[in-house]
C-alpha cells in the first residue's frame, strides 16, 4: 500500500515524522504495512475482531434502554512508542502514583497538606470522592491506591499531559492483554523481529500486588474479584483478570459479614475472603456505611475493613485524588509530599470555583473544553471548539449555578496516529492510559491503551461515544 | 467452590441439554410426517405436552399447526423453555462463570447461542432439519468441549448433575407422552411401528435398542428408556452417573449425608430393583409422573444443599 498519500494534517503524528519520513521505531512496522494491500490490511483487521468476538472482549452498551454486546473497535494498526521515551513516562508516572498515596494517607489522616494550606480545605470537603467514613482508616500497608489508570496526552508540539488519574476502578486492562494476543496473531513476524516490551505478566503484577495486603501470617491468603455482574459494562474484564489470576469472581450476594469477617458462600459452607479487588465503586460497597437506599453491596464489610479484618483494592474514599478539581493542585502536592518537581505536566486548568477563572472561562468557551469534576467516561463534557453558541450558553448556566462542579481546561490537539478505514489509512486523534499498579513496589504496565477517537476531527476517545483501541508498543 | 458458581455451571448444563432435546423432539416429528401423511394437528400437539407447557402455548398461539408449535418451541423469546431462550440462559450462566470454566466451553455456549439467534434474522423458521440437527450437534460439542477441557472437579461435577437430570426428566417425559398416546395393548399398526422408531430416535436411541431388543414392541422400548444401564440417554443410566457425581462433589463414601443425597439415591435405588413389569402394573403413567416429581425433589435437595445455605 502507498503510504506517501497519508496525511498528516497539522498534527504530531505517532508514526510519521513531520517531514512524512517514518520514526524510527516505526519503521519495521510501516516497511511491513507498505508491502500489504488495502484489501489484505482489511482482511487482518476482520479477523482480528471476529477473534474478539469470539473470546468475549465485549463491553455492554446501554442507550435507549437497550444494552447491546459490542466488542470495542479495534484497529490493527499500533500505536508506537520509543524505549526512551516509554522510561520517562514511567518514571513521571511512578512520581505521580506515589505523591497521590500519601496525599490520600494525609487527607483521611492528619490533613497536613490543609492545615500547611497548599490544598484549600473547601476543595477537598466538597469533592463528591471524599468519604467522610473513611477518616482515620489503616488500610494494610498504608496503600490506598493500588490500580491507577491514568490518562496521558500529547499535544501538537509533541509535549506530553497527564489528562486525569482514575483511582477508582480503571477499567481497560484487559484490552491491553487481549489486544495483544490478537496482534500476535495478526502479524507474527513483526513480533519476532522487532523487541516489543511484552504485557501480559500484567495479572501476575495484579496478584502479588493484591497479595501483599493480605496479613503475612496466611500462608494462602484468599483473594477475590468483587463485581457488580454480568450486566455491568465492564464485567468482561472483571472475569478475565479473575480468570488470569485464578482467583474466585463474586458478586456481592456471594458474600456475607458473619462472624466479625467477610465470608463468602460456597457448597462447603461459609468460607473467609482475605483481600477484595473491588470492581464496585465506593458508594455501592456497603449499603450500612453509604447509600441505604442501595441494594448492592455487603453490609457490614465498612465495619470489618476498618477494623482491618479484609483488605480493599482500591481503598475506599480514593475517589478524592481523581476529583478534576483537586487535579489542578498536582504539581503543589508532588512538591509537598515528595520535594520534587512534577515530571509530566499537568494541562493548565482553570478552576470554575475561583471568581477570577471562571470569569476567564466564561469569556472563553469557545476555546476551551469544560469538565464536570465528578464525572468520567467523556460524560458532561463542553468541548469549546465544536460546540454551538446554544450548547455554550447552557454550560455558561451550569457553571454560575455549580461552579465547584466544573473545571476547563485549553482544547489540546491530541496526537495522532494512522487508522484503517475503507480507503486507507487516516490519521486519528488518541489518547494513552497506562496501568500502574502499587504493591511492594510501584509498576507500571509497558504501554498502556491506547484509546483512538475514530470519528474524523473528534477528540472524544472514549467507548460510549465512537473510540476504538489500538495496541501500544514499546519498542526498544 | 461458590455457591452461585455451582448454581451457574448446573443450570448452563442443563440448559444446554434442554435445548438439545427441544430439537430432538421436533426433528422426529418432522421426520414422521415426511414418512408419513397424518393428520398434522395430531402430531404436533404431543410435542407441546412433552414440554409441561401447554397452557403457555394456549396463551400465545390459536391452533397447534406445525408452524406454531415450531415457533414456540424455537424462537419465542417470550417462552423461558424455547430453544432460543434456553440458549440465552445458558449463555448468561456461562458468562457468570467464565473464570471458572474453560474458555473452550465459553466459546462453544457463545458460537451456539449465536448460530441459534443468527439462524433466523428476520424471525422466519429457518431450513428446519439442518437446524435442529446444528442443534444436536452443537450440544454434543459442548458436551465434548467441557470433558476435555474442564478440569474433573467439583464444577465439572454440578455441570453433569445438570445434565444428567435434565436429560432423566426429558426421556421420561417423551416417554410418558408417546406412551400415553399408543397405549400399549400390543403392537398395531404400521404407523405404530413407526411412532415408536420416532420415540427412540428422538432419544438416539434407535441403533442401540435394535443392538439390545431387535424387535420393536412398546414394553421393551419403556424398559429400554428407563432401566437399560448402558443407554447413556435412559432414566437409570442417568441416575447412575448423577449420584456419583453427587458423591463426588460431597467426599462421601456412599452413604448419604443431605437431602440431595438422599433423594438422589431413593430414586436409583427404586430403579435398582424395579422391572418394567411392575411399572406397568402400576400404571406406566404414573410412574414416570412420579419420576419427574422425584428429580425435581432432587434438583430441589442439590439446591438446598449447596446452592443457597445460610449463615
Amino acid at each position: 500500500m502507498q503510504l506517501s498519500s497519508y496525511q498528516l494534517g497539522e498534527f504530531y503524528d505517532e508514526l510519521f515524522l513531520a517531514d512524512g519520513s517514518f520514526r524510527p521505531a516505526a519503521t519495521t512496522l510501516l516497511d511491513r504495512v507498505a508491502t500489504l494491500s488495502i484489501e489484505q490490511l482489511q482482511h487482518h483487521q476482520q479477523m482480528a475482531q471476529l477473534a474478539l468476538l469470539k473470546m468475549g472482549v465485549t463491553f455492554n452498551h446501554y442507550a435507549d434502554n437497550q444494552s447491546t454486546e459490542k466488542i470495542l473497535p479495534f484497529d490493527i494498526i499500533p500505536r508506537i512508542l520509543p524505549i526512551g521515551e516509554w522510561k520517562w513516562l514511567e518514571q513521571g508516572l511512578k512520581q505521580r502514583i506515589e505523591a497521590l498515596n500519601l496525599f490520600l494517607a494525609d487527607i483521611y489522616g492528619d490533613q497536613k497538606i490543609i492545615k500547611d494550606a497548599v490544598v484549600p480545605a473547601e476543595l477537598i470537603f466538597s469533592a463528591p470522592g471524599f468519604l467522610k467514613p473513611c477518616m482515620g482508616l489503616q488500610p494494610p500497608r498504608q496503600i490506598w491506591c493500588h490500580i491507577t489508570g491514568t490518562d496521558l496526552v500529547r499535544d501538537k508540539d509533541g509535549k506530553w499531559y497527564v489528562l486525569e488519574d482514575n483511582l477508582r476502578c480503571p477499567s481497560g486492562v484487559s484490552y491491553v492483554i487481549e489486544n495483544r494476543r490478537v496482534m500476535k496473531s495478526t502479524f507474527p513476524q513483526l513480533f519476532e523481529s522487532t523487541p516489543i516490551l511484552p504485557v501480559e505478566d500484567y495479572p501476575s503484577h495484579l496478584l502479588s500486588t493484591l497479595m501483599h495486603l493480605a496479613p503475612e501470617s496466611l500462608l494462602s491468603p484468599t483473594v477475590v474479584v468483587l463485581t457488580p455482574g454480568i450486566y455491568n459494562s465492564a464485567y468482561f474484564e472483571h472475569s478475565f483478570l479473575a480468570q488470569q489470576m485464578g482467583v474466585q469472581l463474586v458478586e456481592c450476594r456471594d458474600l456475607k459479614v458473619a462472624n466479625g469477617y467477610v465470608q463468602m458462600r460456597t457448597t462447603k459452607g461459609f468460607q473467609k475472603v482475605d483481600v477484595i479487588y473491588r470492581r464496585i465503586d465506593d458508594e455501592f460497597i456497603d449499603p450500612q456505611a453509604f447509600r441505604s437506599d442501595s441494594l448492592l453491596g455487603v453490609p457490614g464489610l465498612m465495619e470489618v475493613y476498618r477494623a482491618g479484618r479484609v483488605a480493599i483494592a482500591n481503598a475506599l474514599g480514593t475517589g478524592v485524588a481523581d476529583d478534576k478539581a483537586v487535579y489542578a493542585y498536582m504539581p503543589q502536592i508532588i512538591k509537598y509530599y515528595l520535594d520534587e518537581e512534577q515530571i509530566i505536566p499537568n494541562v493548565p486548568t482553570y478552576l470554575c470555583s475561583e471568581s477570577n477563572q471562571q470569569q476567564y472561562v466564561l469569556e472563553h468557551l469557545e476555546k476551551l473544553v469544560v469538565k464536570a469534576t465528578g464525572e468520567s467516561g467523556g460524560y458532561g463534557m463542553l468541548i469549546g471548539p465544536q460546540s454551538t453558541a446554544l450548547e455554550r450558553s447552557e454550560f455558561a448556566d451550569r457553571i454560575r449555578a455549580n461552579p465547584r462542579n466544573y473545571i476547563a481546561q485549553p482544547t489540546l490537539c491530541l496526537s495522532r496516529v494512522p487508522t484503517l478505514f475503507n480507503d486507507g489509512l487516516a490519521g486519528r486523534h488518541v489518547d494513552l492510559r497506562p496501568y500502574i499498579l502499587h504493591g511492594q513496589e510501584i509498576y507500571v504496565n509497558p504501554g498502556g491503551l491506547t484509546r483512538v477517537a475514530l470519528n474524523d476531527g473528534s477528540l472524544v476517545v472514549n467507548s460510549s461515544q465512537g473510540g476504538g483501541t489500538k495496541d501500544t508498543w514499546v519498542v526498544q | 467452590m461458590l455457591s452461585r458458581v455451582a448454581d451457574s455451571i448446573y443450570w448452563l448444563n442443563r440448559y444446554i441439554e434442554r435445548a438439545e432435546n427441544i430439537a430432538r423432539f421436533v426433528e422426529v416429528n418432522l421426520n414422521l410426517l415426511i414418512d408419513c401423511n397424518v393428520v398434522v394437528e395430531q402430531q404436533w400437539e404431543p410435542l407441546v405436552i412433552t414440554t409441561g407447557d401447554a397452557e403457555m402455548f394456549r396463551d400465545r398461539y390459536s391452533t397447534p399447526s406445525a408452524e406454531n408449535v415450531v415457533r414456540f418451541l424455537t424462537y419465542d423469546e417470550t417462552y423461558s423453555n424455547s430453544i432460543i431462550s434456553c440458549l440465552s440462559a445458558a449463555r448468561n450462566n456461562a458468562k457468570s462463570v467464565r473464570d471458572a470454566i474453560s474458555s473452550e466451553m465459553w466459546e462453544q455456549v457463545n458460537s451456539f447461542y449465536f448460530m441459534v439467534k443468527d439462524s433466523s434474522p428476520d424471525g422466519s423458521l429457518p431450513e428446519l432439519p439442518d437446524f435442529f440437527a446444528a442443534v444436536r450437534t452443537a450440544s454434543h460439542q459442548f458436551a465434548g468441549v467441557m470433558d476435555a477441557t474442564m478440569s474433573h472437579n467439583e464444577g465439572w461435577h454440578f455441570g453433569q448433575l445438570g445434565r444428567l437430570i435434565e436429560r432423566a426428566d426429558k426421556t421420561a417425559r417423551i416417554l410418558d407422552v408417546k406412551y400415553f398416546l399408543l397405549m400399549p395393548d400390543g403392537l398395531g399398526t404400521a404407523l405404530d411401528e413407526l411412532q415408536w422408531i420416532a420415540l427412540l430416535k428422538s432419544t438416539s436411541g434407535y441403533e442401540m435398542y435394535r443392538k439390545a431388543f431387535h424387535q420393536i414392541n412398546p414394553r421393551d422400548v419403556a424398559r429400554f428408556l428407563v432401566f437399560d444401564r448402558e443407554f447413556p440417554r435412559s432414566i437409570y443410566s442417568c441416575l447412575l452417573r448423577a449420584e456419583k457425581s453427587l458423591y463426588c462433589i460431597s467426599g462421601n463414601g456412599g452413604t448419604w449425608s443431605n437431602s440431595a443425597e438422599r433423594t438422589m439415591g431413593k430414586l436409583r435405588s427404586q430403579l435398582d430393583y424395579m422391572s418394567i413389569e411392575e411399572a406397568i402394573s402400576l400404571g406406566l403413567h404414573e410412574f414416570l409422573d412420579e419420576t419427574q416429581s422425584r428429580l425435581n425433589f432432587i434438583s430441589q435437595g442439590i439446591s438446598e444443599t449447596f446452592f443457597t445455605l445460610e449463615y
